[in-house]
């Protein structure tokens, strides 16, 4: 992230600011309540309530009678999610995930963002809305369209394959994991492609120009010039493409009804939701939510932190 | 092209105020081949990529005009019997017209999110900008970390507290949520400081108005594009929501169209006619988006590079 308002040195404008009056904390209130009221409701309050309830457990009394009741149970519940073999082979297949998404999906990002920047392309503006359309189309219904486009006797795909003597089934166990990375691909690439090409537009073109006069062919320049002037906004990418990895919940939710391939815990969100209204196990579903987030946080403090650090070096 | 003053002169024709594509092909005698075998190839990645994109949605379109017996019997790319008409007749009758009552939910959560969520984000981010308070530093901190805080792994947490205070299937289970949106917040700071110049600020005040009516008559309109950037992809953000309406909603007539299309895909597994329906749906419920997509292409693109370069 680079967020350019905290650190902005106080400018002239700014501190002639303070001393007027109408801008200070009483203002300010007005302006700040409607949205920090929401985010104590929709974003604290159910961490803080699932917190709470995860340190719980419905336990049997010992002497059998009197039915289950709530007990304390510490850190029990966490203990019982991270031991499970579904939800840590849920983040087994989301590592795997994440080895092939990211470079893929970013790396061709780079490249279309790259091609659409240089002064040969025709038609730039044409190309950014073909490859920026299927953002427009929803997960649901992008998971909906692939998972045909997978299944034999509806997919041209599958019957193009097999005419050239290619057999594949896109939703065997061994390949439903890179048939949702393709999903992923064709749903993301676009809207990354856009964040880059913005970057690229920002590029000082007389360095570009002086580079050329140097002889440096277009491909020489865009490697050597361009993509290390845009690391910021590839490092933002990579940011957000890392916590909407972890979020992922559609695509499988959708191909499992298409396929026995995946199954009702195939990633932790999964997991989750599958604690709280197939086993009905509140508890464990809200330590799985709060492993979740906490994870979340932590990578992406961790991409922040590396990504600063190969900017200043 | 300024920078050719600095440039040596002996090269100095290389930009003489030529537009940058002309100005190539003259250097060399070898230049304009590999510059017509570069243009090809380009243009040409890039028409593979533009087919891979769309290739998709367009079987969607084609696959909306065919018939159970057609989706398996006839080309991906070719017309059958042309049954969109009556695919369409069956899906917006089946169930006493549930889709359309879908599709209305998803206007109805989408448009008031948009809206009101935008405008507290706008309002917010205008305060972030604008005025000097303390404490100012910690709360943006908390945005921020709002920003980086994946979705879905707050949706069970709200699941369990509306539960809790028997708010689950409601529409504002799944209104209230979506209105708090940490990444307008940011945007609008973003917006605010490009948008509305402080000078403004001081005259409206010098001249009495209100803080509130400062920012009602003078700010907002200013931030109108901005506005109209966050509000288009809070709208689309909530249209394509759906572990959080699949999860707080039980009553059907509450769904919105994404957990509707993936009800019907359950049906369509033990009965093969309703998978016409799943698709003649989709391609339905995805046209109100493109068009906006592409009316408003100058409204994401602004929104996309607010987010990432500044």
């Amino acid at each position: 992230m680079t967020i350019r308002h905290s650190d902005r040195p106080p400018t002239a404008a700014a501190a002639a600011r303070r001393r007027i009056p109408g801008t200070g904390g009483r203002t300010a209130a007005i302006f700040l309540v409607p949205f920090f009221s929401l985010f104590v409701v929709a974003m604290i309050a159910p961490v803080v309530y699932a917190i709470g309830l995860s340190l719980f457990a419905q336990k049997r009394s010992g002497l059998g009678f009197g039915g289950a009741e709530t007990v304390f149970v510490g850190l029990e519940n966490y203990l019982n999610v991270l031991s499970s073999e579904t939800f840590v082979g849920g983040f087994g297949r989301l590592f795997l995930y994440c080895l092939m998404y990211i470079p893929i999906m970013l790396g061709l990002a780079l490249v279309f963002a790259l091609l659409l920047d240089a002064i040969v392309t025709k038609a730039k503006r044409a190309f950014q809305l073909f490859l920026f359309l299927p953002h427009a189309v929803p997960g649901v219904i992008a998971a909906l369209i692939w998972a045909y486009l997978y299944t034999p006797g509806i997919s041209p795909i599958v019957s193009t394959l097999a005419a050239g003597g290619i057999q594949i089934d896109f939703l065997s166990v061994h390949m439903v994991l890179p048939s949702i990375v393709n999903i992923a691909v064709w749903e993301w690439t676009g809207y990354n492609v856009i964040i880059l090409f913005t970057a690229l537009q920002a590029v000082p073109r007389d360095i570009l120009e002086a580079a050329r006069v140097d002889g440096a062919s277009e491909l020489r320049s865009a490697l050597s010039i361009k993509t290390p002037l845009i690391l910021p906004a590839l490092s933002v990418t990579l940011l957000f493409t890392v916590i909407g990895t972890l979020q992922m919940f559609t695509e499988p939710q959708i191909l499992s009804k298409a396929t026995t391939a995946v199954t009702s815990t195939w990633v932790p969100n999964m997991w989750a939701y599958d604690a709280a209204f197939n086993r009905n196990n509140l508890p464990q579903a809200a330590a799985a939510s709060i492993i979740l987030a906490l994870l979340a946080g932590l990578l992406s403090w961790a991409v922040t932190r590396l990504s600063s650090k190969g900017r200043t070096r | 092209m300024t920078a050719t003053l600095n440039a040596r002169p002996a090269r100095a024709e290389a930009g003489s105020g030529a537009p940058a594509a002309a100005t190539g092909p003259a250097r060399r005698g070898r230049r304009p081949q590999r510059a017509l075998g570069s243009t090809i190839g380009v243009n040409g990645i890039l028409v593979l990529g533009a087919a891979y994109m769309v290739l998709p949605i367009l079987w969607l379109v084609f696959a909306a005009t065919k018939d159970t017996k057609d989706l398996y019997g006839t080309g991906a790319f070719s017309f059958g019997d042309f049954s969109l008409w009556s695919n369409i007749v069956d899906v917006v009758t089946e169930g006493d017209g549930i889709f359309l009552r879908w599709m209305a939910n998803s206007v109805m959560y989408a448009g008031v999110g948009a809206i009101i969520g935008g405008l507290i984000s706008v309002m917010a981010g205008y305060a972030f900008d604008k005025f000097e308070f303390r404490g100012k530093g910690a709360l943006f901190g908390a945005v921020l970390v709002g920003v980086l805080i994946p979705n879905t792994a707050t949706v069970l947490p709200l699941y369990l507290l509306g539960a809790a205070v028997g708010l689950t299937n409601t529409v504002w289970a799944v209104i209230i949520p979506v209105l708090c949106n940490p990444f307008s917040v940011y945007l609008a700071r973003v917006f605010s400081a490009g948008y509305v110049p402080d000078e403004t600020l001081e005259a409206a005040r010098v001249d009495g108005a209100s803080p509130l009516r400062t920012f009602f008559s003078v700010g907002l309109p200013m931030l109108a594009p901005g506005f109209v950037t966050i509000a288009l992809f809070q709208f689309v953000g909530i249209w394509n929501n759906f572990m959080l309406p699949l999860v707080m909603l039980q009553n059907r007539d509450l769904f919105p169209v994404s957990v509707g299309m993936s009800l019907w895909q359950g049906y369509a597994v033990p009965q093969p006619e309703f998978t016409p329906m799943v698709i003649t749906g989709s391609f339905l419920s995805i046209i109100p988006l493109v068009v906006a997509f592409i009316l408003l292409q100058r409204f994401w693109r602004a929104g996309l590079s607010a987010g990432s370069i500044k």
